[in-house]
């Protein structure tokens, strides 16, 4: 019970305000389409930095917890998902808000986000600290082979092609090799100045994951977007509490689906409503209601998207493995604050730690309240043309990125990786395994070049690499989640290929 | 598949191959060679990754990744020009907040749905382009105290 000691922290009037402003604001940025959580969390970043690091993790804390929310009112309201998370949200709130229920969907979506969010923080708050202390004895090559299991589980699961997922993996190693090598005191493959430094890694995920959005939204050209926005009625909100609780079976399987699914690195939010939807529809007995505007359909992908949130965290915080893209901004947030997450954490930095973990806690409350209160003014504001947004975008990139270090390099390198990482995104590459390889490289081969002088010192590198139960289980895991993939690959191919069999009119056997 | 994308993954998976080869061969043959251990391994699952991706699009079997058809081209390359003029040219050479603001009135212009011929949409336009130049001063010099390369007009 640590984490109540600390509750205290949050309440303060700075740490306070700061998480209000970040529920808010997420809130509203979770609404507007094309905006992600990965990417509000990475804009905000540079707002950190005047921050001390545990103000700086309650802002971007609260704008995680409460952008994945928010992509509940378009997806309610627009018919858009603010977030990929927000995806099976769509198939029966907006039913629902074309009923005119937008205000009892949204509200059911709030509560459920809430309780399953608040159920997703306990379980960080109770598995963390055991994790971690189970975490100290890791050794370098289990690091290693952790580092590595982080990009091939996020580059196998997170892309719909295997090769390609590990290939982006790969890209995102080698940009974090790039710089000056201070053990061996070499430089390696400085090809411009602005990179001689290495590679800044929050300029790059400014860049990763803001700039492809902003030439996305290029790409629609000067298009109206489509979306109306539909008429919110009142409910009463007690009503909606009562109904949450009524219907306690899409709320359970939402929230524990969530949560457990946030536990494996690489599956997101987008995955979690989908199956929690999928699975209360199948467990419901008014399944035919499913797609028509039914409240279990809100409640359990809400909760699921939100139940995520939580455990997602766990492996960031015990491991310094960030399971997720936006873990991976969070540790950006915490390294330009000297703190590196993992086994120690929690000894040497508990008031940032506990402080953090529990303003997400008060956070899934306020995300609640405000999220009630501010829907139709984020509804509007998921309604500013694409042109406005690419614009503010870009320039809050630009500025984000050159406050980092004032250096111009930084801004170049944060343009030329986004560039390059439309296009790259174009041709079925994802940021998430690029942004992990460049997060995870310095922690894999700092375990590499370290692992191998003890190996030198006492056994063979082989040896020392793949023996031992540890070793071998993080071995199996990355083959497990290699080979896994590819059979996902490959069934779904298969499944294609019946598909366009049946559309020729052919005969299957 | 139809032909364009085919092609344009070859071209994409050939650049990236020519990439990881480049990486490869600077991590085999640089010194001192225990610096470009790490990158020597990743470099070669990067070049047998790319290369595999590369065999794929020449044999047509790229399932994965819609490439950019002619008219994304057209629609994107002004907004990306006006994006690479301000970031690598304008924001030095005439200072962050007066470059912010013709790249923002600039992109506005282009993507804005509302019509060119209206006096209104230009006044709003510009009005749009003042609020986000004097929001970003705001938050960045004075607020985050950052020092931009030619200060505040320039």
């Amino acid at each position: 019970m640590e984490f109540l000691a600390y509750m205290g922290d949050v309440f303060t009037p700075i740490n306070f305000g700061l998480l209000l402003i970040g529920t808010i604001g997420g809130l509203i940025l979770g609404a507007t389409p094309g905006l992600s959580p990965t990417m509000a969390v990475a804009l905000l970043i540079p707002f950190t930095f005047r921050l001390d690091a545990t103000q700086g993790l309650v802002l971007l804390g609260a704008a995680y917890t409460s952008t994945v929310a928010g992509g509940a009112v378009s997806a309610i309201l627009l018919k858009i998902p603010g977030a990929p998370a927000n995806i099976a949200t769509t198939l029966d709130g907006h039913t629902m808000a074309k009923k005119g229920e937008g205000a009892r969907a949204l509200q059911l979506s709030f509560v459920a986000s809430a309780i399953g969010g608040v159920f997703g923080v306990m379980l960080l708050i109770f598995l963390t600290p055991v994790l971690a202390k189970w975490a100290l004895a890791f050794g370098p090559s289990h690091l290693f082979w952790l580092a590595i299991l982080g990009v091939t589980v996020i580059g196998t699961l997170d892309s719909s092609s295997v090769v390609k997922g590990l290939l982006a993996g790969c890209i995102g190693l080698w940009l974090s090799t790039i710089g000056f090598d201070d053990i061996m005191g070499a430089q390696r493959f400085i090809f411009h100045s602005s990179v001689s430094g290495g590679i800044n890694v929050i300029p790059a995920l400014i860049g990763l994951f803001a700039i492809p959005q902003v030439i996305s939204m290029f790409l629609k050209g000067r298009r109206e977007r489509e979306a109306e926005v539909l008429a919110v009625r009142r409910h009463p909100i007690m009503e909606a509490i009562r109904e949450v609780f009524r219907r306690s079976r899409a709320l359970t399987i939402g929230t524990l689906t969530g949560s457990f699914i946030g536990l494996i690195p690489g599956v997101g939010g987008q995955i979690a409503g989908l199956v929690a939807y999928d699975q209360s529809r199948r467990m419901s007995p008014e399944s035919r209601k499913f797609g028509t505007g039914h409240s279990e359909g809100v409640i359990a992908a809400e909760s699921a998207n939100n139940a995520m949130v939580g455990p997602s965290l766990v492996p960031l915080l015990t491991l310094s493995i960030p399971g997720s893209p936006t873990a991976a901004v969070l540790l950006g947030g915490l390294l330009i604050h000297g703190i590196f997450p993992g086994s120690d954490l929690f000894e040497n930095y508990p008031e940032v730690a506990w402080t953090f973990i529990n303003s997400m806690l008060i956070g899934q409350i306020l995300m609640c309240v405000f999220g009630l209160l501010v829907a139709g003014l984020a509804a509007r504001v998921a309604q500013v043309p694409n042109a406005v947004m690419a614009a503010v975008v870009l320039g809050l990139a630009v500025f984000g990125s050159y406050s980092v270090q004032n250096s111009m390099g930084d801004v170049y390198v944060m343009m030329a990786l986004g560039t390059g990482m439309f296009f790259l995104e174009r041709f079925g590459l994802s940021a998430a395994p690029l942004v992990l390889g460049l997060i995870l490289g310095p922690i894999a081969e700092a375990n590499f070049i370290q692992g191998k002088m003890i190996a030198n010192a006492t056994s063979s590198t082989g040896a020392y690499f793949f023996t031992g139960v540890l070793n071998l289980t993080l071995i199996g895991l990355v083959v497990a989640s290699v080979a896994y993939s590819v059979w996902m690959e490959i069934r779904q191919r298969r499944y294609t290929t019946k598909e366009d069999a049946i559309v020729r009119g052919e005969t299957l056997t | 598949m139809s032909d364009l994308p085919r092609t344009q993954h070859i071209v994409a998976s050939g650049l990236i191959a020519a990439v990881g080869i480049g990486v490869a061969y600077i991590s085999y043959t640089s010194e001192p060679a225990r610096a470009f251990l790490f990158p020597r391994i990743i470099s070669t699952v990067f070049v047998v990754l790319a290369l595999w991706t590369f065999g794929k699009a020449v044999l047509g079997k790229t399932k994965v990744g819609i490439g950019l058809s002619a008219e994304a081209l057209r629609n994107i390359l002004p907004g990306l020009v006006v994006a690479l003029v301000y970031v690598f040219w304008a924001a030095q050479a005439l200072g962050f907040y007066t470059a912010s603001g013709i790249a923002f009135f600039l992109l506005l212009s282009l993507y804005d749905p509302a019509p060119h011929d209206a006096v209104r949409t230009w006044v709003k336009r510009i009005i749009v382009t003042a609020g986000f130049v004097a929001v970003m001063y705001c938050l960045f010099a004075l607020l985050l105290n950052v020092y931009t390369p030619r200060e505040i007009f320039l």
